[in-house]
């Protein structure tokens, strides 16, 4: 089972008291954009085969959204941060450098 | 490679000699520097695929690549239910296509696939399922396809060892499907592939596809492990993995890979001789010909490739149906593992031209691509051989998402598909 710590509240929450809420970091598009845009945002997935940023609420605990950074060939987690931001933190990118080496954030974006 | 055909002759002939004379059921060929066609996934539906292109179209000079072994992926890993209640008319017609291929695919193969038409229950566990299966029934009705809607005796007639009563689970009636049934998963890969050989075509396992050659906007061929090899069309049938090769082609999909998972009992002794699905508790559940309980679960909920699966999916699985079953709660389990499946944003399958000229992709058949597999070979080998969708395909195309031309059936066919 899958375990994530809640940047929030700082539980360390397993998967059933967790709502997974798919990708992060996706742009919100909305009326105006461009067909391709708002295909993207609503439907097109990255999908990864490794590192993997996504969007978590701790719905049975403090009932925030959270950011969790994870692999999904491994199961392994980076870490979990704030859902207030556009970017990961850098000790979380650094750790995904660690055993990923020559992950970059920016060119995956 | 000539085919020797199976038959009781053959067995008999074979008794006679220790069984000395059976041959290799496929060919195991190095890849030729270019082929017309190649189909990267040697799954139940890449093999359909190819199959159908020669037998259909007259197009052999193919190649199936395949990064493990065939039939190894989720072909191996469904619990092989075969249905086409859907209640959508484009899903009712493709799964009724491949219905009612499984119907004869013994003869067409000269292999057993061991397609066993003994009836799907979907019950329905809620008032708002009985309200949907009844859709369902009429809809079906109007597509051709022989269902009902059946009262709760009528259930417990079909299957005895239901406890219909509840009190949390009650069974409430369920949607009929007699020609429904299962087959036997390898034996379909292993059937297509064996016919697909017969033709010439090759079949090339342990070839990871590393890349995809393209020049002016059109495929030109594919990189793998055991060396480059030119195409003049592709066919990209890889399911949960079609991410990996759609980013190698240079597009993307609305498609997130999940794992969902299986897992087998103990045999005991005949009991049930149907399949049934119940979709508010996510369990379905059939009796193999060695007397295993076969029990589908849920899927994960979050994206992973890890082809495990998560024990508490099987405890809610199994906890809904011991109440439903009472007879299974002493049951030991001796197996249980997943497979990687490619959901779709409304659990359709994408058969589709992709913004790669002449590739094809061939995915999203979700929690429910067992049933699909001569049905979806079949559309697939007329789309890769005309370049343009046929009837069975047209619906199913990559622009449908942009477009708002869903076929919904995550709302029509509850979670189970």
């Amino acid at each position: 089972m899958l375990r994530l710590t809640c940047p929030y509240c700082g539980a360390a929450a397993d998967e059933t008291e967790l709502t997974p809420g798919g990708e992060a970091h996706l742009t919100r598009h909305g009326p105006g954009s461009s067909d391709e845009a708002f295909e993207g945002y609503l439907f097109l997935r990255k999908n990864p085969y490794g590192v993997h940023f996504e969007r978590w609420r701790h719905a049975h605990g403090c009932g925030k959204w959270f950011h969790a950074a994870r692999d999904t060939r491994s199961l392994q987690v980076f870490g979990t941060y704030s859902a207030q931001v556009t970017r990961p933190p850098q000790d979380i990118i650094d750790r995904i450098a660690a055993t990923h080496p020559g992950f970059d954030w920016e060119a995956g974006q | 490679m000539a085919t020797r055909r199976y038959s009781a002759f053959a067995v008999a002939r074979e008794a006679t000699r220790y069984h000395s004379g059976w041959e290799r059921a496929w060919a195991s060929p190095a890849p030729k520097a270019k082929y017309d066609v190649i189909v990267v996934g040697a799954g139940g539906h890449g093999l359909a695929t190819a199959y159908y292109l020669g037998r259909n179209h007259g197009i052999r000079n193919v190649a199936v690549v395949e990064k493990g072994w065939l039939g190894g992926g989720n072909t191996g890993r469904n619990t092989t239910i075969i249905r086409s209640n859907y209640l959508q008319d484009a899903s009712a017609a493709i799964y009724e296509k491949a219905r009612s291929l499984y119907e004869n695919l013994s003869q067409d193969l000269n292999m057993n696939v061991m397609f066993s038409p003994r009836g799907v229950l979907m019950l329905a566990q809620t008032e708002h399922e009985v309200r949907g299966w009844k859709r369902t029934a009429h809809a079906n009705v109007l597509q051709g396809i022989p269902t009902e809607f059946i009262g709760p005796k009528r259930v417990k007639e079909i299957v005895p060892i239901m406890n219909i009563d509840g009190p949390r689970y009650p069974v409430l009636g369920a949607l009929w499907q007699a020609r429904g049934g299962t087959a036997r998963h390898d034996a379909v890969a292993w059937g297509y592939a064996r016919a697909c050989s017969a033709m010439g075509m090759d079949i090339i396992q342990n070839c990871e596809v590393t890349g995809v050659r393209q020049s002016g906007g059109q495929v030109t061929g594919i990189e793998t492990t055991k060396g480059a090899i030119g195409c003049g069309k592709l066919a990209i049938v890889v399911a949960g993995h079609s991410g990996r090769l759609a980013d190698m082609a240079g597009f993307r999909l609305p498609v997130e890979s999940v794992a969902l998972q299986a897992l087998v009992s103990e045999p005991i002794k005949p009991c049930m001789d149907v399949v049934v699905m119940a979709n508010t508790v996510h369990g379905y559940m059939s009796q193999s010909d060695k007397g295993e309980m076969v029990i589908g679960g849920g899927a994960d909920s979050f994206n992973n490739f890890t082809q495990r699966g998560s024990f508490h999916h099987v405890e809610e699985t199994v906890r809904a149906l011991c109440e439903t079953f009472p007879i299974i709660t002493r049951l030991k389990m001796l197996r249980q593992w997943g497979g990687i499946v490619d959901m779709t944003g409304d659990r359709s399958p994408i058969l589709s031209k992709t913004p790669l000229g002449n590739c094809f992709i061939n995915c999203g058949w979700g929690t429910g691509g067992f049933k699909a597999i001569p049905g979806s070979g079949w559309a697939m080998a007329e789309l890769v051989a005309k370049g343009e969708p046929g009837p069975l395909s047209a619906e199913f195309g990559l622009d449908r998402f942009r477009e708002g031309r869903f076929i919904d059936e995550s709302v029509a066919a509850g979670v189970a598909h």
